[in-house]
């Protein structure tokens, strides 16, 4: 009975899951890191691997409407999940608004934390269609960024919310 | 592109729907098993290869282990409830809000989205030496390689140390203390029910282990009984930085007062020990007492009693006996005179 639920985990299993919208099926050994599947399997290469261990969320991602960090999730977890990278965002060539508030304010510099910022800002968005600046800040803590100094970012993401509550 | 895709040692992975299969497993593999919960202390060690167990427990399937409910007498929360979910519950939010405030200071959004309840009281020392696979005393060896004149020990022990001076790193235990939380623990010989703090033990109890879990054991739930709804709170957190930081020290406490003096108290310190200490001395010392700026500094003195000060976490002392006294006469009397 119980055994019948064990995997192995040195061998391919085939691991359904719905990103930005489309079900996708992929064989990932079980235990293999969210974002190694989003990367190397669908060649999705917004999510980053800054530290690996939690402390950067360049890798952040959204499973089940919730923000993530894809390097510390296993696939195994995301199996049936609805995940969301920063590739779900724009509308063909048409950007969303956060991340042409982004371009507008100088909110990307290198870009490597970018993707992550955008889809925290995104999920504070959803819950907080009009957030303070504390709570732009809070919503963006597990996010860190070496180049911009955090202040355009969070300006970006005022101004974004600004446009969609005037759209 | 070279790509390692397979990081972790072997194992057999087993995804058990109910508690029943989820205890059965464990008990059937017993120190080989491994309980995985959001993974976040569990991906860590098993990435790097310092444990090696032979059967891992996903318990990401069992839906009977996730959610909050009332029951008789308080809530009931199921240990795989992850932390964002404890800060938004309502009831929680108006009764029991000292865990929700302790939950919301835990690492980052994305760490409180992921992380459950169960792991987080259930998570072992941070210790840099431990977690870089070092072979010290807890890890089963023979030497302490931070209790040394020049070992990095500033977020150590002050209290009950005993060879091992890690510290207890979790910042939602002590609010659970202070609340007279009951842990429930699915044995193999049924059901335990213990107080939060009996769930921890320290290194003169076992120096390889932060809990009382036993292979075969699972943490079910922890319930909250309703004799300290509505009290008042008291939560704080001293960190290095605002986010992703533990604690350096913590302390949570809840209060009933009865006209200005201090009818019922429990207080609960994390980062002091290598498990979260209520502090009974303390609440016996100023029950009955006025809630002042007096009696918060003796309870500060008293809490600090037989503290003993490692090479670089001195500090430590003044800190925890400022933030005991803060527990009880609140921030504006902060100031230590001396
Ligand atoms: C970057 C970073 C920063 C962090 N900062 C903080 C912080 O500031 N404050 C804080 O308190 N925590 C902090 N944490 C710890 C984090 O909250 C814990 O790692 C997390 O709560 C563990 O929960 P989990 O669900 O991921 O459990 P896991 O990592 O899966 O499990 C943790 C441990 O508990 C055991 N376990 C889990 N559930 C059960 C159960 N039901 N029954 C028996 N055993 C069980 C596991 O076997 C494992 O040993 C941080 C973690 C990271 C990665
Ligand atoms: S403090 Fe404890 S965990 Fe750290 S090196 Fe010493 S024995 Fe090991
Ligand atoms: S790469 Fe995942 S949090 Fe840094
Ligand atoms: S733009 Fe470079 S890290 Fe943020």
């Amino acid at each position: 009975m119980t055994e019948s639920l064990s995997l192995e985990i040195r061998a391919l299993h085939e691991v359904s899951l719905t990103v930005n919208g489309e079900l996708k099926t992929v064989r990932a050994y079980p235990m293999e890191r969210l974002l190694d599947v989003l990367r190397h399997q669908l060649g999705l290469t917004g999510a980053k691997e800054g530290c690996g261990e939690g402390e950067c969320g360049s890798c952040s991602v959204l499973l089940n409407d919730a923000l993530v960090n894809s390097c510390l999730v296993p696939v195994l977890q995301a199996k049936d999940a609805d995940i969301v990278t920063i590739e779900g965002l724009a509308a063909g060539v048409q950007l969303d608004v956060l991340q042409e508030a982004f371009l507008k304010s100088g909110g990307a510099q290198c870009g490597i934390c970018t993707p992550g910022m955008i889809l925290a800002a995104h999920h504070l968005l959803r819950r907080k269609p009009n957030p303070t600046t504390e709570e732009i800040r809070e919503g963006l803590s597990g996010n860190l960024c070496r180049c911009t100094g955090y202040i355009q970012i969070v300006e970006a993401v005022a101004e974004a919310a600004r446009r969609r509550a005037a759209a | 592109m070279a790509v390692i895709r397979d990081v972790m040692p072997a194992f057999q992975l087993f995804q058990p729907t109910s508690i029943a299969d989820a205890q059965k497993l464990l008990e059937q593999h017993a120190q080989d098993a491994w309980v995985m919960a959001g993974g976040l202390d569990s991906f860590d060690w098993l990435k790097d290869r310092i444990k090696k167990p032979k059967a891992l427990v996903d318990l990401s399937g069992v839906e009977e282990l996730k959610g909050i409910r009332t029951i008789n007498d308080g809530i009931e929360i199921g240990a795989m409830t992850t932390l964002t979910e404890v800060v938004r519950n309502p009831v929680i939010q108006q009764k029991y809000g000292l865990l929700g405030q302790a939950a919301e200071l835990v690492a980052s959004p994305q760490i409180r989205n992921q992380g459950t309840l169960g792991g987080n009281v259930s998570q072992d020392a941070r210790c840099w030496y431990y977690r870089a696979g070092w072979p010290c005393y807890r890890a089963g060896g023979n030497i302490c390689y931070a209790d040394t004149p020049v070992g990095r020990n500033r977020e150590h022990a002050i209290l009950h140390a005993e060879r091992c001076v890690a510290v207890n790193p979790s910042d939602s235990s002590p609010a659970l203390i202070a609340l007279d939380a009951k842990f429930v623990i699915r044995t193999p010989k049924g059901e335990r029910v213990v107080d939060a703090e009996d769930y921890f033990i320290g290194p003169d109890t076992d120096i390889t282990r932060m809990n009382i879990l036993q292979p075969g054991y699972l943490l079910t739930a922890i319930r909250i009984p309703s004799t300290w709804a509505g009290a008042r709170f008291y939560f704080e957190k001293v960190r290095d930085r605002n986010v992703w930081d533990f604690p350096l020290m913590n302390v949570a406490s809840a209060m009933v007062l009865s006209g200005d003096s201090i009818e019922r108290i429990r207080i609960a310190v994390n980062g002091a020990a290598a498990r979260p200490l209520r502090l009974k001395a303390v609440e016996d010392a100023v029950r009955g007492k006025p809630r002042s700026p007096a009696t918060g500094e003796m309870a500060g003195r008293l809490a600090v009693q037989g503290a003993v000060p490692l090479q670089f976490n001195g500090y430590k002392i003044p800190l925890m006996r400022n933030l005991v006294k803060r527990s009880i006469s609140g921030v504006q009397e902060a100031t230590w005179a001396s």
